[in-house]
């Protein structure tokens, strides 16, 4: 590896660092990523590669929509191991109360121009027959869809190669700022802007980054084709990922194009090995066979594990990194890192990020550009932290 | 959900094998409390796998050692009072001391003082053009299939591969009714012949060898050779082999091809045993890294019958606390651990199998992952995640293995569940994690 | 015990040993067990449990490894396709 000067060094091949390579390179930019491991290895590989819009909040919802209608566009170039499938999301509602949450649902995408379809019990039945019986109904939302995540970082970093972009697979960052990246083979390479988009790595590359890593678990059934035809979320879904502690699981299943059953989702604080967790995976698997019983008899074959990066306000990171927050934060001077602006962020989003890689990565490119950006991009960017700490 | 059966045994061996069989019988034997788990529905493992009431009558002859061998244990066994618990897949281990299996119909929880491992050992496969044809198995696969009523009288069956399961296959089937063409040993002769010199250190090994030379009688056998290709529209017809130099196309009914023998290691690894090699490190006592687990046969390395009735006495014996037993039987396994030596020697794979693939042949049997599609990545990991090879119900159990000789892939890491498991299973609130659970949050759910 | 006993592949019966799994069944019916994910028709390989080429449906239950289950009078096999 030469010292050759690039235009951006992306540190973080998943799914946001493939997407804003892409970005980048198609604005004619010079790009290079490099990553310790392979493509979309790490939370990309734990991801349920759901395409989603969220309605958490107005800028979560901005993100993802911009996000989700860029995935539609993308979606006749992607290549068949993307396994792109538009089949759309069911959020269930178990009573009544979270029936006025659909509702209330409805109304906040249909003034936002996202087409949903209230279902009742009945309706929600015909779509679903595996779902339990005496479910009160639910929100289809027919634009959302599913994909298979490390296949679409493979391609947008391949794409990104055929525009001139480089690849460094292998070698883990050990330090970055001020226009360097050093590796820990102790090769260096230059560039005007650094990326940081290695997710629920990101604090060790930036100091004070307050990301946490987010644990969850995933597991994968035989071929069952038919058992779900839609990507099925409990309304309680948001419950768990908002809460800011705490251990938390909540039913979460999709089909996949080869007819296996993906089921997740759980969330823990704290937890730094990556090994199945047993608790969690029972808790799970028990909250999954409540809404779907006839998973019980289901065979799986995988279970397996990823850390989600998460932010204090549950949004990503897009845009420069400003230093003078890590100072104020954690008390102690963060040498060398004042005044850096070489630094950006493109990280911290949880569990949304194969959505909204491909917006991040426009809104990224549009601040490093100097372009006016499609979206707003204050209520993501990394000063943002700053801001509130100086008003607290 | 609870378990619908819980079972408790200060030694409980899984695998029910030659090493598991004579593991679970010398633990009984002391007094102990003894559960032998096997996954078929009879024990005996596969090279003692018991045959089919068709399967007996049609036998003209009988391998007299190796039956007597296996009766002898079978008996003991009986005798024992171990308790035999088959056709029971232990999947995951929830909580330390506590193992979860799976049969048809649901599931138990095993918990145990002590762990014995004897997981045996699988075949290994190697791609060539055409070797997902059906008929076309391992040669301990064809042999199961018929020790299980697959009728073989009046068919010709081609034997392929490396190892000495070849010869006792073959034996086997022509016993049977079979019509061999030819044995394909891809060793070369001076290897073969320096395993033969060798042999004779071993008398058993002599007398079983001039039995296999009687019964193998007429039968062709070719070293240095090898499979290339099998042809077929529906199931296989034929096979093209590398033979002297020259390929030759045999016509034939099945082909029966394996490349020696991959120890079955998944369950040691999820429990924490440290592996070297391929192979479970363990001490004198048979003990692996990880406290009150042993593991015996194959596991340990790929040595046979009688290494694994050695190591699994001394297993037994170590784990039902009778260390001074299980010390007399070192010398023997002293000797014949240098057989396992000599097997791994004389079978090691020649470089040229690592070419009959061509880019469109098959390597993920599961997935459909061609070589092609694998030979881009640069780690078993990288493929995993981007071709899905391994990702499938075997677990990379074919595909591993293969892809390890033919890519020098390092595997990855192991996670439950070690079999496909149904979710019910994997979601069992054990009796002992809701014994912790409950002192954990005193009581509150 | 019966020296044969008869089961049904997709419908039609085969006749197999007493003592035979169902994977015989199969190859002795001439039918493959499965269908691989590009066309492909597979059968038996390892002839112990861990290949899952021999995957079928016994009684209506999807996956089970045919070469670890014993024939029964009357059973009803069937694969995917």
């Amino acid at each position: 590896m030469s010292n050759t000067a690039y235009d951006v060094v992306i540190v973080g091949a998943g799914i946001v660092g493939a997407a804003c390579a892409d970005e980048l390179a198609r604005r004619g930019l010079h790009v290079v990523v490099v990553d310790g491991d392979v493509v979309g290895s790490g939370a990309t590989a734990a991801g349920m590669g759901h395409i989603v819009v969220m309605d958490d909040s107005d800028a979560q919802f901005a993100l993802t929509r911009f996000s989700q209608q860029l995935w539609q566009e993308l979606r006749p170039e992607l290549s068949d191991d993307v396994e792109y499938e538009q089949c759309g999301t069911i959020w269930v509602a178990a009573d009544e109360d979270e029936m006025n949450e659909v509702r209330r649902k409805r109304d906040y995408y249909g003034k936002r121009g996202v087409p949903t379809e209230v279902v009742d019990a009945e309706a929600l039945q015909r779509l679903e027959p595996n779902l339990r019986p005496g479910m009160a109904g639910g929100l289809l939302v027919p634009e959302d869809g599913v994909l298979y995540p490390p296949c679409a970082a493979r391609f947008l970093i391949e794409r990104a190669q055929k525009r001139g972009a480089k690849l460094h697979l292998g070698i883990s960052v050990a330090r970055i700022g001020r226009g360097q990246v050093r590796l820990t083979n102790g090769a260096e390479i230059s560039a005007e802007i650094i990326v940081n988009a290695a997710g629920a790595f990101a604090a060790e590359l930036t100091p004070g980054l307050e990301i946490k890593k987010r644990k969850g678990h995933l597991v994968i059934t035989d071929r069952y084709p038919g058992f779900v035809r839609h990507q099925l979320v409990e309304l309680g879904y948001l419950k768990s990922a908002h809460s800011a502690s705490g251990d938390s699981v909540a039913f979460n299943v999709q089909p996949r194009r080869t007819g296996q059953v993906l089921i997740g989702s759980s969330r823990q604080y704290g937890a730094e090995h990556k090994e199945v967790d047993h608790s969690m995976l029972v808790r799970m698997l028990q909250r999954a066979q409540e809404y779907m019983p006839g998973l019980a008899r289901l065979s799986t074959v995988r279970t397996w594990t990823g850390f989600r990066a998460a932010t204090p306000d549950k949004l990503p990171l897009i845009g420069p990194w400003v230093a003078n927050a890590a100072e104020n934060r954690t008390g102690e001077e963060v040498r060398g890192t004042t005044g850096d602006k070489s630094i950006f962020l493109a990280t911290g989003h949880e569990g949304l990020g194969i959505t909204t890689s491909l917006g991040t990565a426009r809104i990224l490119a549009d601040q490093i550009t100097g372009t006016n950006p499609e979206i707003p991009v204050e209520p993501y960017l990394p000063s943002r932290t700053a801001k509130e700490h100086v008003h607290a | 959900m609870s378990s619908e059966a819980q079972r408790h045994f200060d030694v409980l061996v899984i695998g029910g094998g030659p090493a598991g069989m004579a593991a679970a019988a010398r633990a009984a034997e002391c007094g102990v409390r003894v559960g032998i788990v096997d996954d078929n529905f009879r024990l005996g493992g596969q090279i003692w796998r018991g045959e089919s009431d068709a399967a007996r009558s049609d036998h003209e002859r009988s391998n007299v050692s190796q039956n007597t061998e296996a009766s002898r244990w079978t008996d003991r066994l009986r005798a024992s009072g171990a308790t035999a618990l088959c056709g029971l897949r232990v999947v995951h281990q929830p909580d330390p001391g506590v193992l979860l299996a799976e049969n048809l119909d649901g599931f138990c929880e095993l918990t145990y003082d002590k762990l014995v491992l004897a997981t045996g050992a699988r075949e290994r496969f190697l791609p060539f053009p055409g070797w997902t044809l059906p008929n076309l198995m391992g040669a301990g696969g064809l042999q199961a299939m018929v020790k299980c009523g697959l009728p073989i009288r009046g068919k010709r069956v081609v034997v392929a591969g490396t190892g000495p399961l070849l010869l006792a296959v073959a034996s086997y089937l022509r016993q049977h009714g079979a019509e061999i063409p030819v044995i394909c040993e891809q060793a070369s002769w001076k290897s073969l012949a320096k395993f033969g010199l060798t042999l004779f250190s071993w008398p058993q090994k002599i007398i079983q060898g001039f039995q296999l030379k009687r019964d193998l009688a007429g039968v062709s056998f070719a070293a240095n050779s090898w499979p290339l290709a099998a042809h077929g529209q529906k199931t296989l017809e034929s096979v093209t082999i590398s033979r002297a130099g020259k390929n030759q196309n045999i016509p034939c009914d099945y082909l029966a091809c394996g490349f020696h023998l991959v120890p079955n290691i998944e369950l040691p690894l999820l429990l924490g045993c440290a592996v070297d090699n391929g192979c479970v490190q363990v001490d004198d006592l048979q003990t692996t890294t990880v406290p009150s687990v042993f593991c015996a046969g194959e596991p340990t390395s790929v040595g046979g019958v009688e290494l694994a009735l050695i190591e699994g006495q001394v297993a037994g014996l170590a784990a039902a606390g009778h260390a001074s037993g299980a010390r007399k039987l070192f010398g023997k396994r002293q000797k014949a651990r240098r057989f396992a030596r000599l097997l791994d020697r004389t079978f090691r794979l020649r470089s040229e199998l690592r070419s009959l693939s061509l880019p469109d042949t098959i390597v993920c049997r599961c997935e459909d992952v061609s070589y092609s599609r694998l030979r881009q990545h640069r780690s078993w990991r990288a493929a995993k995640l981007h071709t899905r090879c391994g990702m499938g119900p075997c677990q990379g159990r074919v595909c591993g293995p293969a892809t390890q000789f033919l890519f020098n892939w390092n595997p990855d890491s192991v996670r439950p569940p070690v079999f496909p498991a149904r979710v019910e299973t994997l979601a069992a609130v054990t009796a002992q994690s809701q014994l912790q659970h409950s002192e954990v949050t005193g009581g509150r759910s | 015990m019966p020296d044969q006993i008869t089961v049904t592949v997709n419908g039609s019966p085969v006749v197999v040993p007493s003592g035979a799994t169902v994977a015989v069944a199969m190859v002795l019916a001439g039918q493959a067990c499965r269908t691989s994910v590009s066309g492909e028709p597979r059968g038996p390989l390892c002839g112990m449990g861990i290949c899952f080429e021999c995957r079928v449906a016994i009684g209506g239950i999807p996956h089970c490894r045919s070469c670890q289950v014993l024939c029964e009078q009357g059973m009803q096999v069937t694969t995917e396709n």
